[in-house]
């Protein structure tokens, strides 16, 4: 057994108070969870603590909470390895050992607290799966008894399905704290899961809603929060951006120009093989190099915006050469190399295979179970 | 004594764009520390993400390029942009997990003569940061001061890419590289201050897309490192400069509060530290100023 102080972040309503911090000390082993610690402290110290839990198995889903500022599950954070990570956070800043220090523990972020370490999931993780329609669209009658699709068809979502709608990634999502109105991680997850589902008839309907929406897919920072809160490898993120590469190969245009700005990017590398960031920007909203010169309303407003900028670059000498200021005057790849990149552009145009590392695995492993059971045979 | 550091060099695009005083801080400081750049500049950009958006297939190949370039040195890769270290290092992840995917890309470099191949002389690719701390070694570093940063205080700020995904950057064999920033601040006898930002998104990557929540996220971080008290950020990240510097009066007006911290690119408070002059560090071309900063350290050049 050993020793621990969890410092819990608590707020009871009823008390008409706001929220405070209260510390307390544990007794377990430290392969057991963050839960375990908190269940000991309900159990022995103050039945009042409020934490919603259920499987105890990473399972259910209940547990979600912040631990040393990271989101995920208290049933399946080791108390020893919280307690780890809090004395390195601790020593961080000043480079010295200071002992160990309480392991942090608060409600999820980005949902409001409704009692110590319970929050409201209804108002937003809730509300925001509904958004995105988390059934099944099929088109015609339907089977007299199951449908049947090819096993491998549903590989593809088998990552999104592995959700256990726990909010730790709405409560790391670091977008959504800048913009609440981000239809978020989890309901993103769960909208891949349908529009990549062969037996769903409104693929293109669901891009379209999503890509339509200014706080749809192109809302998302790529910040990789999302894929470390979640606790079942769900990998958010990257399901956000097949969305993305799924609505850009319906052509969907959307209000963000998220998608313009995904063709600008990879044809000026095709072009110049690094980038040309002036050119970027004005690509992302008026481009040219799709044969459309014409911008739309929210271009000029957004370009007009950008001047004050451009105006201070030049002022203090980061734009003053004029390849850095004129879109489309910018070095390019010595003697054949950009020959060499268009080489490449053409050989993955032609295949454009992805890799999922969630279904390939480690072929390190593969390779040590294929020998095993050649030993076996 | 150690070997002396020979790397493969990538600057990126953004280094000899937008932030060209990065670049060249990375060459000074280079010099100053004896480590020899061998630049790549055949290289091609790391498609921040955004290419692997579009066509994975493709991001994978143009970086399977870079690595197989940087291979042709013998040399190992060191980038300056978080944003490449963690693009690149997602390719590199794919590539190194299958045999069958690696030839495939490496059958549309085979016309240049090029090729990828896993682990050869124990190549690895690691930002500047990562190389400071794990090759070149912080008690080496804290050697080299001529002008030790003291009460300078600083606040780290990481960039996305360089943090997470933890499975993806190393973790596992170098469990601390989250908190690198900290242990060079603290090697260039700087005090570091503690503020919400540091691992968190600059908003960069929406800055077209959604330019309120980018330059709030931008605006929120700066300010809370003012009011932990921060005498400037630093970042391994020229697109996290992008928009903590170049974007900052605009973030201020989002936030609806002053701003005006200075935000220096990592070689930059390296070169400062081992006494050089700030102009020849390109801290003249910010927009935030950094005259705050060389005042505290009473800067010009010490030798």
């Amino acid at each position: 057994m050993a020793d621990y102080t969890i410092k819990v972040r608590r707020f009871q309503p009823e008390s008409g108070e706001g929220p405070y911090w209260e510390q307390f000390d544990v007794d377990l082993e430290p392969s057991l969870s963050v839960l375990d610690a908190l269940l000991q402290t309900k159990d022995r110290e103050d039945g009042s603590l409020a934490v919603r839990c259920s499987c105890r198995a990473a399972i259910c889903g209940s547990c979600g909470m912040k631990i040393n500022g990271q989101s995920g599950l208290g049933c399946k954070t080791q108390i020893g390895e919280a307690q780890e990570l809090a004395d390195k956070k601790a020593s961080a800043a000043t480079g010295a050992s200071n002992g160990s220090v309480p392991i942090v523990i608060e409600p999820m972020g980005n949902m409001p607290v409704i009692k110590d370490l319970v929050t409201d999931m209804e108002s937003t993780h809730w509300t925001k799966i509904r958004r995105v329609t988390p059934w099944l669209l099929p088109h015609g009658e339907a089977p007299e008894r199951e449908y049947v699709v090819e096993p491998e068809s549903m590989l593809d979502i088998t990552q999104s399905m592995a959700c256990i709608q726990c909010g730790a990634c709405v409560s790391s999502c670091l977008s959504m704290e800048a913009d609440p109105d981000f239809i978020g991680p989890a309901a993103l997850a769960k909208a891949y899961r349908f529009v990549g589902d062969p037996r769903d008839a409104e693929t293109v309907e669901r891009l379209h809603d999503l890509a339509e929406d200014p706080h749809g897919i192109y809302d998302c920072t790529h910040c990789f929060s999302c894929i470390d809160a979640c606790p079942k490898d769900v990998a958010p993120m990257d399901q956000i951006m097949r969305l993305r590469r799924k609505a850009g190969e319906e052509g969907i245009e959307d209000p963000n120009s998220g998608h313009d700005h995904e063709m600008a990017f990879v044809k000026i590398i095709e072009k110049k093989g690094t980038l040309d960031e002036s050119l970027l920007l004005q690509e992302s909203f008026a481009p040219g190099v799709k044969g459309k010169l014409k911008p739309s309303k929210r271009a000029i407003r957004e370009m007009l915006g950008s001047i004050p900028t451009a105006i201070r670059g030049i002022r203090t000498g980061k734009m003053r050469s004029l390849p850095k200021l004129i879109p489309g005057v910018h070095h390019k790849l010595p003697d054949g190399a950009q020959d060499e990149v268009q080489a490449i552009y053409r050989h993955a145009e032609e295949h454009n295979e992805e890799f999922n590392l969630y279904i390939k695995g480690d072929e390190g492993e593969l390779a040590e179970i294929e020998a095993e059971e050649a030993a076996n045979d | 004594m150690t070997e002396k550091i020979k790397v493969a060099y990538w600057p990126g695009c953004v280094s000899r764009g937008f932030t060209p005083e990065l670049h060249g801080s990375m060459a000074l400081v280079a010099e100053r520390l004896g480590i020899e750049l061998v630049t790549l500049d055949r290289a091609n950009c790391c498609g921040a993400g955004v290419i692997a958006e579009h066509n994975q297939e493709l991001a994978d190949t143009l970086n399977a390029r870079t690595f197989a370039l940087a291979q042709q040195t013998g040399l190992s890769m060191m980038n300056i942009c978080s944003t490449c270290q963690g693009a690149q290092s997602e390719c590199q992840q794919r590539l190194d997990a299958d045999s069958a995917y690696r030839a495939h890309v490496n059958e549309a470099l085979s016309g240049q003569g090029l090729s990828y191949e896993k682990g050869k002389d124990g190549f690895t690719n690691k930002n500047f940061l990562w190389l400071l701390v794990e090759d070149y070694g912080l008690d080496k570093l804290a050697a080299q001061v001529k002008r030790p940063l003291s009460g300078l205080r600083v606040g780290p700020f990481y960039g996305c890419y360089i943090v997470r995904p933890k499975e993806r950057l190393g973790y596992d064999e170098f469990p601390d590289r989250d908190i690198y920033l900290e242990q060079v601040i603290q090697a260039l006898g700087g005090e570091v201050v503690e503020y919400d930002g540091a691992r968190k998104c600059c908003g960069f990557p929406v800055i077209t897309m959604n330019r309120e929540t980018s330059l709030r996220q931008a605006g929120t971080h700066v300010g809370d490192a003012i009011d932990a008290g921060a005498d400037c950020l630093v970042t391994p990240c020229p697109l996290c400069h992008l928009n903590l510097d170049m974007q900052q009066p605009e973030a201020a007006k989002v936030v609806n509060r002053d701003l005006g911290l200075a935000v220096l690119h990592l070689p930059q408070l390296v070169g400062l530290a081992l006494g050089a002059d700030p102009k020849q560090l390109g801290m003249s071309k910010h927009i935030a100023s950094t005259g705050w900063v060389e005042e505290r350290l009473g800067a010009g050049a010490v030798a």
